[in-house]
């Protein structure tokens, strides 16, 4: 069906605002890493970068980007294995709680995070285990692991199922199945879950903050500078920590670029 | 993978409900069960966090579909590139901190903030910054939760084949007809999934109502932490999540139950 040529354009600008609206507060946010004052009003008068240096220097900051890391680090590699069987389950193969399967999955990511985290808290008291970051790993993966189960379920959809069957027959055992026609064609699914179970663990909230213990990871540290009292290292401790997404979302798309360009090259073989 | 989820999912919620059962204040599952913290929750008010949460995340999910509704047809029937650069910008923007970009609304609204610091420079007009009230709120959750109602929606109007759009036209349906009687139908799976994940995530959240709200709505997630933290009354807190859980829960299923997970995820009708 052809769209007038005006509606096309109305709907390009509503696009750009909608862009705009969703980067408005990121802007803010940099602008005021960047003010001198120790009180932020708008607009700002003098800019400066020392509250980076005092970011970084502080061995706080220091403490938090290491815990949120490791954190993360873990829940990525453990999601990319788990996701990547969940997906063939998920997906692939038919069997018979197959349905049931799919919902369960779902209902984590569809779940309150914050009664997620608290509801993990009291478990593991009940089981007595006393809550560090590595409780929070596996909080962050209740959530996360699912997700990279969707990620690579959607990239398993689409490749055709008759590709194993034919190596099945020509007598490929299932480990030979999975290395050589499943695993490559399901890993940039892989990657891409990876990619994903890292930023959102990195930039996770609701279960940390009841999943930690003494422990404290970034966003949480965040979030009780800003409840509790303005800190003039909040903007920029922030704007670090999109820098550091943002640093590991480019590299990531560039592992996606070789790898499709050392699968296009094997195929041309 | 099945077990996993059944200690790291199932097993707590159990845990939740038992505690839900216990007297007041305890810290273990060993006493008698009574129901005092069910008393409690309808006698004390704490109703009210319930209908104020849910409240606003049926007013933000009802916003973000109108909102969403547009967008989502043009990424899914129109643009070409551009639909390309706008998923990833704002998939880029899933990945910071909600806290961060909550925290950015409040520089950007606050007295002194960025709009109006910048209008009282260029004009000398001035207003009270736009915070601490329950418009603010919704619009937050609107904002926070803006990725999850797009997705979806352009998942399904992507499933709207365009022969019955232009047979719907070519048999003389008006716009409004064919929005009514075939994309909204037709996208219903995408529609479900979409209004479901952002009213669900909106009931249970805390930081909107928190830093853009201040003190003027208490939301149910927050009194479940309160009662957790400051209050000290594990069962109080547990009914609350229960309350909070059954709800939200019987909705999720009654939703996903509805949907085709193979469809839409871009599998073959079987």
């Amino acid at each position: 069906m052809k769209m007038s040529r005006s509606a096309r354009i109305a709907l390009t600008l509503y696009g750009v605002l909608a862009i705009l609206f969703l980067y408005l507060p990121i802007i803010s946010v940099g602008f005021a890493s960047v003010s001198k004052a120790r009180y932020l009003t708008f607009p700002i008068k003098r800019y400066a970068t020392k509250w980076y240096g005092k970011a970084i220097e502080s061995s706080t900051v220091q403490d938090l980007l290491w815990t949120s890391l490791s954190v993360a680090l873990l829940v990525t590699v453990i999601s990319m294995v788990v996701g990547f069987f969940g997906a063939l389950a998920f997906a692939r193969y038919q069997w018979r709680f197959r349905g049931v399967f799919q919902k369960l999955i779902l209902l984590p990511i569809f779940f309150p995070q914050a009664v997620l985290g608290l509801a993990l808290l009291l478990w593991f008291n009940a089981l007595g285990i006393i809550p560090t970051w590595k409780t929070a790993v596996v909080a962050h993966l209740v959530w996360i692991s699912p997700i990279a189960t969707l990620i690579i379920a959607i990239r398993a959809y689409s490749f055709d199922p008759s590709l194993e069957e034919a190596a099945r027959d020509m007598g490929a055992s299932t480990w030979i199945v999975m290395k050589e026609i499943t695993g490559p064609l399901l890993w940039p699914g892989v990657v891409s879950a990876g990619l994903f179970a890292f930023l959102l663990s990195w930039g996770n909230f609701p279960l940390s903050l009841f999943t930690t213990g003494a422990d404290s990871t970034l966003p949480e540290w965040l979030y009780a500078k800003m409840v509790s009292g303005y800190s003039p290292l909040v903007p920029s401790v922030g704007i670090l920590s999109i820098v550091t997404s943002i640093v590991l979302l480019l590299s990531g798309v560039i592992v996606m670029w070789f790898i499709r360009a050392r699968s296009e090259t094997s195929n041309a073989r | 993978m099945g077990v996993v989820l059944l200690i790291s999912f199932l097993a707590p919620l159990l845990v939740i409900a038992v505690f839900s059962v216990m007297p007041q204040k305890v810290f273990s599952l060993l006493h008698l069960p009574d129901f005092s913290s069910y008393k409690l929750v309808f006698t004390q008010g704490y109703i009210k966090s319930v209908v104020w949460s849910f409240g606003m995340a049926l007013a933000s999910t009802v916003m973000l579909f109108v909102i969403c509704w547009p967008l989502a047809f043009g990424m899914a029937k129109v643009f070409k590139g551009f639909g390309l650069f706008i998923t990833i910008a704002v998939v880029v923007t899933l990945f910071v901190s909600e806290n961060i970009r909550l925290f950015g609304w409040v520089l950007t609204l606050m007295k002194g903030g960025l709009i109006e610091g910048h209008l009282r420079a260029w004009t000398g007009l001035t207003f009270e910054g736009a915070l601490y009230n329950v418009p603010v709120i919704v619009f937050g959750l609107v904002y926070a939760y803006f990725p999850f109602m797009l997705f979806p929606l352009i998942q399904g109007i992507a499933m709207v084949p365009d022969d019955a759009r232009q047979a719907a036209a070519d048999l003389g349906a008006s716009r409004w007809q064919i929005f009514y009687e075939v994309d909204l139908p037709l996208s219903a799976p995408g529609i479900v999934i979409g209004s479901l994940l952002s009213f669900v995530l909106a009931a249970g959240a805390m930081a909107e109502s928190k830093l853009l709200g201040g003190q003027t709505v208490i939301v149910i997630a927050d009194e479940i932490e309160t009662a957790f933290t400051y209050g000290q009354n594990w069962p109080l807190g547990s009914a609350l999540s229960i309350i909070l859980i059954l709800i939200i829960g019987a909705l999720s299923i009654f939703g996903i139950n509805r949907v085709n997970l193979d469809l839409i995820m871009g599998g073959r009708r079987s």
